[in-house]
C-alpha cells in the first residue's frame, strides 16, 4: 500500500498481565507491544495458552493489563467501548433473542430504537445471507449460521476495530473456508481494522496482512510475518509457491512453541 | 412388541393404559388381605367423596389447604428472588448465607414445627410459616446456581455493545435466568406440597393434611386414601400449569436432554 498515509490504529504499549491462579502468579502475557494501523488485517497464531486471548480481551477493555497500556486512536483505553467489536468463538449469542433482536441489540442500547434500528440490523443480516432467519432463534440455527449472526451484530454497532478469538475455530472444514471467503470480501469493501486470532496458520495468512506468531510461557511476540500476497485472495492462493512458503515458515515457528508448551 | 409398534401408539393412549394399569393394581392390593386395610376398593373411596362433603369438611379442606400452599410458596418466592441475587453477587453474603440454607434445608420440617408453633401460635399463621421456610430455601438454592451458571461470555458479549450494569442485569442476567426461576417454581411448589403434612400438623382446624391425621385416629382409610390421591391430582396440576409456562417464556432454550 505504498503512499497511502498510515496511521496507527490500536497501540499496544508493553502489556504485561499476571493472573493470581490457584498455583501462585502465572505471567500470561510479558512485555507485548504492538502497533496495530488503521484498515489493517492482522492474524495472531500461537500455542494454545500463549495469552492470545488474554491479550484480546485486555484491547478490548474486558479485562485490565497488570502493567502497561492499550491506546485507541491515541488515546488510553480504559473499559470497553463500541468501538472496538468483539466476536467470540462461542458465538456468545442471546438464546433468548431471535436473529434481528440479537443483531439489534446495541443499537438499542446506543440510543437507536424501533424501525432504524431494524433497517440497520436488517443491512447487516443481509451482509452474512441470514434475510430467511431473522425470525429465527439462535438454537434453530447451525454454528455457521450463529458465527454470522455474531458477525452481524458485531458489525451493527459499526466500529472501528474487531477483535475476532477464533471465531471460526468450532467450525466444519467446508464453513470455515466460507466464512473466511465472506470476511475477506467485507473486509476488501470496508477495511475496517481487524484483529484475528486463529490457532489455524492458513486461515491466518489467507486472511491477513501481518500475522504475529506468539511464544508462550510467558506470552510474547516471537515474530511478525509480513504477508506480501496481493488481495483479492481466493482458495486458489492456498496453492501458490509463495503461500505455501511462509504456511512452512510460520507452521514450524508454531510447532517449536507447541513443543515448547508440552515440556 | 418391537419399538415401531410402540411408538405409533399416541400419549393420551398411553396415559390410559397407565391409569388402568395402576386401577389393576389398586384393585389387586384392595383384594388381598395383607393390604386391604391400606387400599380399600376403589367405589367405596369414591363414595368417600360424598362422605366428607356430607359432613361439610371436603371444600374447606381442599380451600383451607390451597390458601396455606400458596401463601406459603408466594412469600418463599418473594424472599427467595432478591436472596439468591444477593448471594450470586456478594461473596460476604453468600459466605454468611449457603451454610446456614444448606444446612436448614436437610431438616424435615416436621421437626421444628413444634418451635414454630411455640411463637406463632396455632392456626394459619403457623401453616404458612412452614410452607414459606421450605419453599424459600429449595427456590433460593435453585435460583442462586441459575444466576452463577449464567454464560460469563454473554456478559461480555454485552459489555462489548455498550451494556451498563444495570443493562446487563435487566437484559442479560435476568433472562439467562428465568429458566431456573421457573425449575425453582416447579421444586417450590412441589415442595409447598409435600410440607403440607407437616404444616397442617400446628393445630390446623381444617386442610387435606390435617384431616388425613384425623381420619388415621378413627382408621378411616377410605376418605384418607381418598385425600391423599387428591393432594397427588393438585400436584399434577400444578405441574401441568408449570410445564405450560415453560414452554411459553422459555421455548428459546437448547434441548438439554437428549
Ligand atoms: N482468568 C484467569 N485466571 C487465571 N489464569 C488465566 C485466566 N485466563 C487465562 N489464564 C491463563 O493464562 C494463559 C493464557 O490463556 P489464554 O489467553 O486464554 O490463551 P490462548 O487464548 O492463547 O489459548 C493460560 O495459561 C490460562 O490458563
Ligand atoms: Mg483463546
Amino acid at each position: 500500500m505504498a503512499g497511502e498515509e498510515r496511521r496507527v490504529k490500536v497501540k499496544i504499549d508493553n502489556v504485561k498481565k499476571i493472573f493470581n491462579g490457584r498455583n501462585g502468579e502465572m505471567i500470561a502475557l510479558n512485555g507485548v507491544s504492538l502497533d496495530i494501523m488503521e484498515n489493517e488485517f492482522i492474524c495472531v497464531v500461537g500455542p494454545s495458552g500463549c495469552g492470545k486471548s488474554t491479550l484480546l480481551n485486555i484491547i478490548a477493555g474486558l479485562l485490565e493489563p497488570t502493567s502497561g497500556k492499550i491506546y485507541c486512536d491515541g488515546k488510553e483505553v480504559v473499559g470497553t467501548g463500541t468501538e472496538r467489536g468483539v466476536v467470540f468463538q462461542q458465538y456468545a449469542l442471546f438464546p433468548w433473542m431471535t436473529v434481528l433482536k440479537n443483531v439489534m441489540f446495541g443499537l438499542n442500547l446506543k440510543g437507536i430504537k424501533g424501525k432504524e434500528a431494524e433497517e440497520i440490523a436488517m443491512k447487516y443480516i443481509k451482509m452474512v445471507q441470514l434475510e430467511d432467519f431473522v425470525n429465527h432463534y439462535p438454537k434453530e440455527l447451525s454454528g455457521g449460521m450463529k458465527q454470522r449472526v455474531a458477525i452481524a451484530r458485531a458489525y451493527a454497532v459499526n466500529p472501528e476495530v474487531l477483535l475476532m478469538d477464533e471465531p471460526f475455530g468450532a467450525l466444519d472444514a467446508q464453513t470455515r473456508t466460507q466464512l473466511q471467503t465472506e470476511l475477506l470480501e467485507t473486509w476488501e469493501k470496508e477495511r475496517k481494522t481487524c484483529f484475528f486470532i486463529t490457532h489455524d496458520v492458513e486461515e491466518a495468512i489467507i486472511l491477513a496482512q501481518k500475522v504475529i506468531i506468539m511464544s508462550a510461557r510467558p506470552g510474547r511476540i516471537k515474530e511478525i510475518v509480513d504477508i506480501n500476497i496481493p488481495y483479492p485472495r481466493t482458495q486458489e492462493t492456498k496453492m501458490t509457491p509463495e503461500f505455501l512458503e511462509l504456511k512452512n515458515h510460520i507452521w514450524g515457528q508454531v510447532y517449536q512453541e507447541y513443543l515448547e508448551v508440552r515440556k | 412388541m418391537n419399538k415401531k409398534t410402540t411408538s405409533k401408539i399416541p400419549k393420551k393412549v398411553w396415559l390410559l393404559i397407565s391409569l388402568a394399569v395402576a386401577l389393576v393394581l389398586w384393585t389387586l392390593l384392595s383384594i388381598n388381605p395383607k393390604t386391604a386395610r391400606s387400599f380399600p376398593n376403589i367405589v367405596k373411596v369414591i363414595k368417600a367423596i360424598s362422605t366428607m362433603i356430607n359432613r361439610g369438611v371436603f371444600w374447606e379442606d381442599i380451600s383451607s389447604s390451597l390458601i396455606s400452599v400458596t401463601a406459603g410458596f408466594a412469600i418463599g418466592f418473594i424472599l427467595s428472588l432478591p436472596t439468591a441475587i444477593l448471594m450470586a453477587w456478594y461473596l460476604p453474603v453468600r459466605n454468611i448465607i449457603e451454610p446456614w440454607i444448606q444446612f436448614i434445608r436437610n431438616i424435615p420440617p416436621l421437626a421444628y414445627v413444634p418451635l414454630i408453633v411455640l411463637s406463632a401460635g396455632v392456626g394459619r399463621k403457623p401453616q404458612i410459616i412452614v410452607i414459606t421456610i421450605a419453599t424459600f430455601l429449595i427456590m433460593t438454592v435453585t435460583i442462586y446456581q441459575g444466576v452463577l451458571n449464567v454464560d460469563e461470555t454473554l456478559i461480555k458479549a454485552a459489555r462489548v455493545l455498550g451494556a451498563t450494569d444495570k443493562d446487563i442485569f435487566l437484559k442479560v442476567i435476568a433472562p439467562a435466568t428465568l429458566p431456573f426461576i421457573i425449575t425453582a417454581i416447579r421444586l417450590g411448589s412441589s415442595t409447598a406440597l409435600t410440607t403440607l403434612i407437616a404444616a397442617e400438623s400446628t393445630g390446623a382446624v381444617a386442610g387435606l393434611g390435617m384431616r388425613i391425621r384425623s381420619l388415621n385416629n378413627s382408621f378411616e382409610s377410605e376418605p384418607m386414601l381418598l385425600y391423599i390421591i387428591i393432594i397427588g391430582i393438585i400436584g399434577m396440576l400444578v405441574e401441568k400449569f408449570v410445564k405450560y409456562i415453560e414452554r411459553r417464556f422459555t421455548g428459546w432454550q437448547e434441548k438439554r436432554d437428549a
